[in-house]
């Protein structure tokens, strides 16, 4: 069973130790929607930034389009601030594959040149497929390939454990 | 099996958009919501998305266009397709080919989508029956049958304006005989739960039993104009007008005219819209297509992004069968 508020807890003092390290000052949230998003409210709240919080959608940077079409739901892309120069975290909520984060970086940077991104995740569960590496994670978990881990909410922010679907 | 047919998968996914009639308001508010999520990408610095790269969409009119075929264009070149544009009405069936003909020569060069317009009805459908299984078809107008994409950026101009439909009065006014936009706009309009749809026109330019197609028919504008919150107005059809339906413009505008005083007459935050391309003086006056309570460019500027929407759920929809989705 995995603590979902502590792992919160932990990535928010993580990020905040990680900023520091970095002399980042007044960085800007980025989350991936959807679960990518709430974990990002969290981190802006316990954080106290300033700055509006940015959700990017990737359906449309997805490099699977080809196999499997436009997914379902699709969220309003909103970045309320310029991206030029800023220094950016990257929120999102599992970590697997980093084709995720390929896209929103594609799709980030379709709005500006950042002056640094960081990459943020509440859990990373091995399976990279792409160059991809987490700055702040909050735990690492090992997943057999089919099982599946997701953050359910948003209220109350929950990670769920899938069993291998057949 | 007809146009509604044909356009789903047996999963009742959008193969084609072919016609508004037999959707389910479920399909309707997903284009609106993707739509929705496709305009920010106007706002930034690359006005492209790469999800359409690698795939060639052939705008197909047979019908002269502008701005329809612009904002399809637009549409596909923002999601990274290439696009090809062939005005058919000055090529090849003036040298004696078929359509079938045309159709099976453009397929050999191996594009994705067609968009379509035609001056008879069903040739959109007649298209969509004959290609090879991985080409969309798209309506882009056909005769005086539907014009679904139409349709649908007028139901995304309303809804940003105006929000839930259940609550809204809505007004098409004029030539609704010739009009495929209208047709499309009624059946959408009572799809996605308007509470009153009216159609306001003289009987010459009204087709027979329109009270089945779901609205209130008004001879009178002043009258039928009450309390509405939406004015589309319509677009004369000269070019479409042979014989006497109406005794002359003039006349036509005095009675049917949208102006400011009758405009009065309607919700004080009624919004008005046009298809295009509008006659000034004849069935509008000027002072209203510019005024305050007019949102006939900003239907121009979202018909890229329903346009887009359309595209990539159709698109997204041959790329694989959904029983092998999760």
């Amino acid at each position: 069973m995995l603590d979902t508020q502590a792992l919160l807890h932990t990535l928010s003092e993580r990020v905040r130790a990680l900023l520091a390290e970095r002399a980042v000052v007044d960085p800007a949230l980025v989350g991936i929607h959807t679960g990518g998003v709430w974990v990002a409210e969290y981190l802006h709240r316990a954080l106290g930034l300033t700055t509006p919080l940015g959700r990017l959608d990737i359906a449309f940077h997805r490099d699977d389009f080809g196999r499997i079409g436009m997914h379902a739901r699709v969220h309003p892309s909103e970045l309320p601030f310029d991206v030029d120069g800023r220094h950016i975290v990257l929120v999102d909520d599992v970590l697997y594959t980093g084709r995720s984060v390929r896209a929103a970086l594609d799709n980030l940077f379709a709005y500006g040149r950042p002056a640094s991104v960081l990459l943020a995740v509440l859990v990373d569960r091995g399976g990279r497929e792409l160059p991809i590496q987490p700055d702040a994670v909050a735990t690492r978990i090992e997943l057999a390939p089919g099982e599946s881990v997701k953050l359910s909410g948003p209220e109350p922010l929950q990670l769920v454990l899938l069993p291998h679907k057949p | 099996m007809n146009a509604a047919h044909i356009q789903l998968d047996k999963h009742g996914r959008l193969l084609h958009f072919l016609t508004i009639e037999g959707l389910s308001r479920r399909h309707l508010t997903d284009i609106l919501d993707t739509a929705e999520s496709l305009t920010g990408v106007a706002e930034r610095r690359v006005k492209k998305l790469p999800t359409l790269h690698g795939k060639t969409v052939v705008n197909l009119f047979f019908e002269s266009s502008t701005r329809t075929r612009t904002t399809f264009e637009l549409a596909a070149k923002r999601l990274s397709a290439d696009v090809l544009n062939l005005n058919i009405s000055t090529s090849s069936t003036a040298k004696g080919e078929t359509l079938l003909d045309t159709i099976r020569n453009i397929e050999a060069m191996q594009c994705d989508m067609f968009v379509v317009r035609h001056q008879q009805s069903g040739t959109a459908e007649f298209i969509a029956r004959h290609v090879k299984p991985h080409i969309a078809v798209l309506n882009a107008g056909d005769g005086r049958h539907a014009h679904p994409t139409q349709a649908m950026l007028d139901m995304f101009t309303i809804r940003r304006h105006k929000r839930d439909f259940a609550n809204l009065r809505v007004a098409i006014v004029g030539d609704i005989l010739h009009s495929r936009v209208a047709r499309s706009q009624i059946h959408a309009l009572n799809i996605l739960g308007t509470g009153e749809v009216r159609v306001i026109a003289p009987r010459t330019l009204l087709p027979a039993a329109v009270e089945s197609f779901g609205v209130r028919v008004f001879h009178d504008l002043g009258q039928g104009l009450k309390d509405v919150d939406v004015v589309i107005m319509l677009r004369l059809q000269k070019e479409r007008m042979q014989g006497a339906l109406l005794p002359s413009e003039s006349e036509y505008f005095q009675r049917y005219g949208l102006t400011r005083e009758r405009l009065a007459l309607a919700h004080p935050a009624a919004i008005v819209m046009h298809p295009g391309p509008i006659n000034r003086g004849v069935e509008i006056e000027s002072e209203v297509a510019d005024g305050p309570q007019s949102v006939i460019l900003e239907q121009v500027t979202n018909g890229i992004a329903v346009r887009m929407a359309i595209m990539s759920i159709t698109l997204g929809n041959h790329a694989q069968p959904a029983e092998a989705r999760g």
